[in-house]
């Protein structure tokens, strides 16, 4: 059995502790949120946090998250979730939108850690995430609306 | 995907065959069970697109697949306007196949060749309209006033001062007579309140938050996950198989052999695909055995010297080269290309002996469900296509032979196990083939002493993606040739002007692994045509966008897209050092487009694309927001092949795994993408009009910054390591 908290909520599962995190979110406790695009750590469309640091969940053991806290798309805290959904709502970015819960989940850890992103920082923290359908440009908008939405709710 | 030129040849033959605009019904033939998609609250489902439910629920069933392009959004957006409900209060429902939601310009129920839109619109607008006109039947009866006296606002009917929602008049709207579709009358176009505006798209919280469930999302009790081994190459056959080992991973719970290959189950993927890993396979290699694409492009030189159908003709090209001041000779390679959707392939089916149900992502589910049909012995009526929401598609989905739902159907039935999903890994995807096809383009040109081109011969050698397709008859008895290769340059307006020309075709042997990738003809003669115009205006010494624009005189639509990126991207202007700009204008889709792209090229061969700036002109812009997002997705799409996309071959095996070698443009790469509406009138598509011409935007701009023409296709062909230009 392995104990892992995912969303504030602790599951004992009996799993291969070598099965991705990715699949133990997917397949095991019905997360779809988190998604498959790649299975190599080249797309980022499973990202996910790890004790707040984001992790490609499709490579990542789940042994990797005993004793830790795993955060996903749907349990991710209202401070980061609501002016990111607010600016990629106003900046219209999705279009399959596939890529974006794993895109979300990179510029939460963006937004948290920089108050001010700079073009270069979202580059640095973005690149790792593949959008298909091209949606680049208006990530990066939404990202800088985002971080701005986030310091007006703080104030 | 196929043309909106053939859909328009084809309309009216198509649209007698599918009965007219409006199908108009209570019932809904087709759906055996419509309360699959209706919930207990429905009581008024006037047509085949639209129910509105006693709760003051609207619903819109969407006859053309989301992929991404936003058609959703544009289609609620129809029926909104005409109903005066805001599009955001709308539900949106992927239809299941019926024959109501055929693609009037196709005669089959297909999301392909940029058509969503345009064919659409009528029946939409009317489904609306016809809707309202009911309604205010309905408020009318009840209240005992003539219904000029009722007018509607935002989901209510209202008379003097009474505001009654539809949701209460559901009931009696639907026993009133449909209105026959030539008798509704739909709004005129200057009352609209949102067509023709910025809308968002409806539907993005969901796809944010997690909740919206892709096909790979689907999940029921008792489910298992398939993942399939099929073959080192390309139509591979199982000779033999040994599955023990397989069977030996812990958690798999069968293997089975099904026409494609073996297929490993277990209660989730990651099992599944180690048992995947542990199986022991002999393997018939097949056809493609030996397929080397290095060996392709000779082979297609020889053909294109000795082997070509004429598409069109004039004048007599011979006697004008003898006469020419001077002469261009030059060919164009384009590689095979994967659509690498973000959500790798996936299928569910249900299997019972009374019904088959599949969840999957397709642009074609009447196929799909004839497919599932023929394999189970099922009457078309048991049979239940859902079509969910797709990670993308570009072609991927849009198979018509519906090979993923096929396998997926024959594992279900060959199975102990009648619940299960089939799930594509991304070496699967990447390696499972429908690519754009190998192309090799030849050209000469014969231009008089003042540089104007006075014969052209132009020579495509490639592989067709309607031959043996349910495309084909309709594509190949309209056209006598496959017009879905030749499309960007068989209409091209510098065959038009140039008075002795040539375009010849040869069609190279269907290895049944090419298909449709987003812009599909265009996607490679574009590049070919707009890089030669390139040549030619540096042969005559001549401003490339100048040299178009005395070319493009008689074609307004042309020149309104090219004067308008030319001025927006301020050709002509200088730049610092290393900069440079190149121009590309085509129709495309029935969309005229220029881009201009800005680059830089450094002294050691880096190259970085720091602009684009595209015109479009689509006609009737339904809604802005959406037309720019295909644009700027299309420029991102063309941009990722200009310079990494390359699928290559050697001993028969693709050699090309996942996004680290089948390499994607990313946000440290993009550029900043300026779109322009230019009107027009005659509607064109969005989703694909904007993704051909980077390439050779791309490709003349280098040209410009560093006197290196480019002719073959990726800019970094051969290594996916590669990131510099060998100067």
């Amino acid at each position: 059995m392995i104990a892992i908290k995912v969303n504030g909520k602790t599951y004992n599962l009996d799993v291969d502790p070598g099965m991705p995190i990715l699949w133990v979110l997917r397949d095991k406790l019905g997360l779809t949120g988190t998604k498959f695009g790649c299975g190599a750590a080249q797309c980022g469309a499973c990202t996910v946090h790890l004790n707040g640091d984001g992790i490609r969940s499709c490579i990542s053991p789940v042994s990797r998250a005993i004793g830790k806290e795993i955060v996903t798309i749907e349990g991710l805290d209202a401070k980061l979730r609501k002016p990111l959904e607010q600016a990629w709502i106003q900046e219209d970015v999705p279009q399959c939108g596939y890529c974006q819960c794993g895109q979300m989940m990179a510029a939460a850890i963006l937004i948290r850690d920089k108050a001010n992103p700079t073009d270069e920082d979202i580059n640095d923290a973005m690149t790792g995430n593949i959008c298909r359908c091209g949606t680049y440009q208006r990530i990066r908008k939404a990202i800088h609306v985002a971080a701005n939405l986030k310091k007006q709710t703080i104030k | 995907m196929s043309t909106n030129k053939i859909g328009r040849r084809n309309f009216l033959k198509n649209t007698a065959i599918a009965g007219g605009g409006l199908v108009i019904g209570f019932v809904i033939p087709g759906i055996a069970d419509a309360k699959q998609i209706a919930d207990s609250t429905t009581r008024f489902v006037p047509n085949a697109f639209l129910r509105i439910g006693s709760d003051d629920s609207i619903t819109v069933i969407i006859a053309r697949t989301e992929v991404g392009q936003g058609i959703s959004t544009t289609l609620a957006m129809l029926i909104a306007e005409e109903l005066d409900v805001r599009p955001a209060t709308i539900k949106m429902i992927q239809a299941p196949a019926a024959k109501e939601y055929v693609n009037i310009f196709f005669g089959f129920q297909s999301t392909g060749g940029s058509t969503g839109a345009q064919a659409e619109i009528d029946r939409y607008q009317k489904a609306g309209a016809a809707a309202r006109s009911m309604l205010i039947q309905a408020a009318s009866n009840r209240y005992g006033v003539n219904a000029e006296e009722c007018r509607t606002e935002d989901g209510n009917v209202i008379i003097g001062q009474n505001r009654i929602s539809y949701g209460k008049l559901v009931d009696d709207a639907a026993k009133l007579p449909v209105p026959a579709a030539e008798a509704v009358k739909v709004k005129d176009p200057g009352k609209w309140k949102f067509i023709g505006k910025n809308y968002r798209s409806i539907d993005t919280l969901e796809k944010i938050n997690g909740i919206a469930k892709y096909g790979m999302d689907i999940q029921f009790p008792g489910m298992l996950t398939a993942v399939v081994d099929r073959g080192p190459v390309l139509g591979a056959t199982v000779k033999s198989f040994d599955a023990t080992k397989a069977k030996a991973v812990p958690g798999v719970i069968d293997v089975v052999q099904i026409p494609t290959g073996i297929a490993v189950l277990a209660d989730n993927f990651w099992t599944a695909k180690l048992g995947r890993n542990a199986l022991e396979i002999q393997w018939e290699r097949g056809p493609n055995a030996n397929r080397d694409s290095k060996l392709l492009l000779e082979e297609y030189r020889k053909f294109a010297a000795t082997d070509v159908q004429t598409i069109t003709k004039a004048g007599n090209i011979d006697e004008a080269f003898s006469k020419a001041d001077k002469i261009i000779e030059v060919e164009y390679d384009l590689p095979f290309l994967a659509q690498t959707p973000m959500e790798p392939l996936t299928c569910v089916v249900k299997l019972s002996p009374d019904k088959c149900e599949v969840w999957t992502g397709t642009h074609n589910p009447e196929f799909d469900q004839l497919a599932a049909s023929k394999i189970t012995g099922l009457k078309l009526e048991q049979v239940f296509i859902n079509t969910v929401y797709s990670g993308g598609s570009f072609g991927r989905r849009n198979t018509n032979d519906s090979h993923y739902v096929k396998e997926a159907v024959e594992l279900a039935k060959a199975s102990s196990n009648k619940l299960i999903k089939v799930v594509w890994t991304r070496e699967d995807d990447v390696k499972g083939g429908t690519y754009r096809p190998v192309f090799l383009h030849t050209a000469k040109v014969g231009l008089d002493k003042n540089g104007i081109p006075i014969a052209i011969k132009y020579t495509l050698v490639g592989e067709s993606v309607v031959i043996g397709w349910q495309y084909e008859k309709m594509i190949m008895t309209g056209f006598g040739f496959d017009f879905t290769v030749v499309s960007g340059i068989v209409d091209s307006p510098y065959l038009k002007v140039i008075p002795n020309h040539h375009l010849g075709y040869h069609l190279t042997k269907n290895t049944n692994s090419v298909g449709s990738w987003r812009s599909v003809g265009s996607s490679h003669t574009v590049f070919g045509i707009e890089s030669l115009i390139d040549e030619m205006a540096h042969a005559a010494g001549k401003d490339p966008v100048a040299y178009r624009r005395e070319l493009l005189k008689g074609f307004p639509r042309h020149l309104a897209v090219l004067e308008k990126a030319a001025k927006e991207a301020r050709w002509g202007e200088p730049l610092p050092a290393g900069r440079a700009r190149g121009v590309a204008v085509c129709e495309a889709h029935g969309s005229y487009v220029a881009q201009v792209a800005e680059i830089s090229v450094s002294p050691d061969g880096k190259l970085k694309v720091h602009k684009v700036v595209c015109a479009i002109d689509c006609g009737l812009v339904l809604n802005p927001q959406a037309v720019r997002a295909q644009v700027e997705g299309g420029i991102v799409f063309g941009l990722t092949a200009t310079l990494y996309g390359e699928i290559t071959f050697k001993e028969g095996k693709v050699m090309q795994n996942n996004f680290h070698d089948y390499r994607m443009v990313r946000m440290n790469e993009m550029p900043v993408i300026e779109t322009h509406l230019v009107p027009g009138d005659k509607m064109g598509g969005a989703g694909e009009a904007a993704v051909p011409h980077i390439m050779a935007a791309i490709t003349n701009a280098i040209y410009a910054a560093t006197g290196k023409r480019i002719r073959k296709l990726p800019v970094f062909a051969g290594d996916w390591k590669k990131s510099t230009i060998n100067l």
